[in-house]
């Protein structure tokens, strides 16, 4: 376990020994999805991929707060354990990876790029925050048919919070007392500019003010704490209440994508001076200590995700490409001629 | 048309359109209208007037003044199931709802996998010739015909506004629905009572004629007419196409109109080079080459950034029936 400068506290928040051990195994689960794509891509099996190391902590609690068949998901490019903790397949992981014909996308969207109709995963771009004001074309829609106990989660990065889209969304949702949560993962780093060139305040929180709506910062390493304010903010959207900002804080511990390379712009000891954040060896550290898990429990949980991850990659890699003639397909309802 | 309707009214532009978004709103609760001043000021050109009372300021949207999240926002209203009509309130600041249209609404069936779609309209006033000045005045039909995805009307007669408005809201996918601002009221035409649809990508011969096919899509389309009417008055016989579909384009009426008149003119507003005219001339050199009588002549704004303010700049900038006129003539007696 990493030297932790104060001791995580351990407030349950009423989350049972069940559901703490979901949490470690979801985050189990994704860094170890992380790490396969590096791996694939580094044995030249698939051409790209992007990691989320650091953001398991946030995507493990905000899953837990979110009413799987009722809210809706509008996530970002790093939400990968978000979608699985929400009830997306793991599959769906390598699919996207390996850019098979079953993949959501149907090989079309670059990995970490999910949608899924049935659990309310909305589609997205690669666009920073484009997404963000179709979580509050959403957010309107539930509003507009009085479906309380619904809300929106929309995610997006500490860089997002730079683009006009995303002003304009915290705006319009704020104005209107929406059903929606912003939760921003800021991780400090945007690809390669950190924060102090992103933003001249703080912390993102500092935006909530000019646009009226609360704003509620969270060590997002944590993700009990995580999982109690996204808890609040969801419940508070469900009621009626308006949006709330979340801004939960992580450190990305890998280069921005399996193309980028961080020993250009940060030092090898900023990431070391992080290290005590990384959320998994953390919270598995605090489950040891209260006796939720043991060591050999939480050994056996992690052989048992490995097995799991490693048989995700051969059932992913057994399937076939989309075919060339899908490159033809859903461009627009029905029947499409394209011009050739 | 698709149905035949028991009576008709005459109506100009702004009263089709209105008609139109009226009566979606009244039969589909799911649509609604967003936009800036579409609410209490009733949209500039007073389209939406009274919408608000009637229909309720949930569904008639006065929004901030942010282009990108109108549609962004509405985008997201979509793919959950609304039927939204986004307004840009003049056509000229769509370009902020760039990356909106482009990036996102014409790409998200796609992108999905047919798992999402985008049924959207988003309707924008453009064109010139009404003293509009840079930024109140310039077509934007060329930037985003480059975009599978996307639909684009560009109707100029008032019971092609009500057809197509309501195909583009009964479509699937995401529509934009040009308004030429100056034919709003100076255009009156019969308009059908009750709901009908013309279908998106169908061009329509408005004047038939045998020498020379004219195509042409706006404000244009009747300045067209008009000089064909005059040609005729001499025994020169042409044909005007309304295009009233960008994209989806139709093919069929236009190669079967050049291979009978063997003659190509392409009039439009938009400015030359890569304009909806290169796409009609490389369209019908690759297919219909060998039944061309004459070069291809394309009759276009020029290529300047937009028409100036001053009368002298703008009338500089815009084609008259005159030169229209004289533009035929030459190319019959090519």
């Amino acid at each position: 376990m990493a030297k932790a400068i104060s001791k995580p506290a351990f407030e349950r928040h009423g989350l049972s020994d069940d559901q703490l051990r979901w949490m470690l195994r979801n985050m189990y689960l994704q860094r170890m999805l992380d790490n396969r794509g590096f791996q694939l891509n580094r044995q030249g099996k698939i051409p790209f991929a992007t990691g989320s190391e650091g953001h398991e902590g946030i995507h493990a609690g905000a899953a837990l707060a979110f009413a799987r068949g009722r809210d809706l998901l509008v996530p970002y490019y790093r939400d990968m354990g978000l979608c699985i903790g929400i009830g997306m397949p793991p599959l769906q992981v390598l699919l996207s990876m390996f850019a098979r014909a079953q993949d959501v996308s149907g090989g079309r969207q670059f990995p970490n790029h999910y949608s899924n109709h049935s659990l309310g995963i909305l589609s997205i771009s690669s666009i920073i925050a484009a997404h963000c004001p179709h979580a509050v074309g959403a957010a309107y829609a539930l509003k507009l048919r009085k479906q309380s106990g619904r809300a929106v989660l929309c995610t997006f990065g500490d860089g997002s919070t730079s683009e006009g889209e995303w002003h304009e969304s915290v705006n319009f949702a704020s104005i209107h007392k929406l059903p929606i949560v912003f939760l921003c993962e800021n991780n400090e780093w945007a690809i390669s500019t950190p924060r102090e060139q992103q933003m001249a305040v703080a912390n993102v929180v500092d935006k909530a003010p000019a646009y009226g709506l609360p704003g509620r910062r969270v060590d997002g390493s944590d993700p009990i704490r995580t999982y109690a304010v996204m808890k609040e903010a969801l419940e508070r959207a469900r009621s009626g209440g308006g949006p709330t900002l979340v801004e939960a804080t992580c450190y990305r511990f890998l280069s921005h994508t399996t193309d980028d390379d961080d020993r250009t712009y940060r030092t090898r000891e900023e990431i070391e001076r992080h290290r005590h954040l990384d959320p998994v060896p953390r919270f598995e550290a605090l489950l040891v200590e209260r006796g939720v898990v043991t060591s050999d429990e939480a050994s056996a949980m992690k052989r048992d995700v490995l097995a799991e991850v490693n048989a995700l990659t051969d059932e992913a890699e057994a399937l076939p490409y989309p075919a060339p003639a899908e490159l033809y397909t859903h461009v627009y309802e029905g029947a499409y001629e394209p011009w050739l | 048309m698709a149905v035949a309707p028991p009576a008709s009214t005459t109506m100009n532009n702004v009263e089709a359109v209105r008609t139109t978004l009226y009566e979606a709103l009244k039969s589909d609760e799911r649509t609604l209208i967003l936009g800036e001043d579409v609410g209490a000021r009733g949209n500039v050109f007073l389209i939406t007037k009274g919408f608000i009372d009637e229909f309720g300021p949930e569904r008639i949207i006065d929004t901030p003044l942010a282009e990108a999240s109108i549609v962004g926002v509405a985008i997201g209203m979509a793919m959950e199931g609304l039927r939204p009509i986004a307004e840009i309130q003049f056509a000229d600041f769509i370009y902020p709802a760039f990356n909106q249209i482009v990036g996102e609404a014409a790409k998200t069936r796609y992108r999905s996998n047919g798992d999402y779609s985008c049924p959207l309209v988003i309707r924008t006033p453009y064109g010139g010739g009404v003293r509009g000045a840079l930024s109140h005045s310039v077509s934007i039909e060329a930037l985003f015909y480059h975009v599978p995805g996307l639909k684009i009307v560009a109707p100029s007669f008032p019971a092609d506004m009500k057809g197509l408005l309501n195909a583009a809201i009964d479509d699937p996918d995401p529509v934009l629905f040009l308004e030429h601002k100056k034919t709003y009221r100076l255009v009156k035409g019969e308009v059908p009572a009750g709901h009908y649809t013309i279908p998106i990508g169908k061009a329509e011969v408005k004047h038939a004629g045998d020498l020379l096919t004219v195509v042409s899509y706006g404000l244009y389309v009747h300045q067209a007419i008009e000089a064909a009417k005059r040609l005729a008055g001499d025994g020169i016989s042409v044909e005007v196409i309304d295009l009233r579909s960008i994209r989806p384009m139709d093919r069929t009426t236009i190669l079967a109109s050049v291979r009978k008149t063997r003659k190509l003119l392409i009039v439009h507003e938009d400015n030359k080079f890569g304009g909806i005219g290169a796409e009609i001339s490389a369209m019908v050199v690759e297919d219909a080459f060998f039944d061309l009588d004459a070069p291809i002549r394309r009759l276009c704004g020029p290529d300047v950034p937009a028409m100036g303010y001053a009368a002298t700049l703008e009338e500089e900038f815009m084609i008259s029936t005159d030169r229209m006129a004289e533009a035929m003539r030459d190319l019959v007696a090519f």
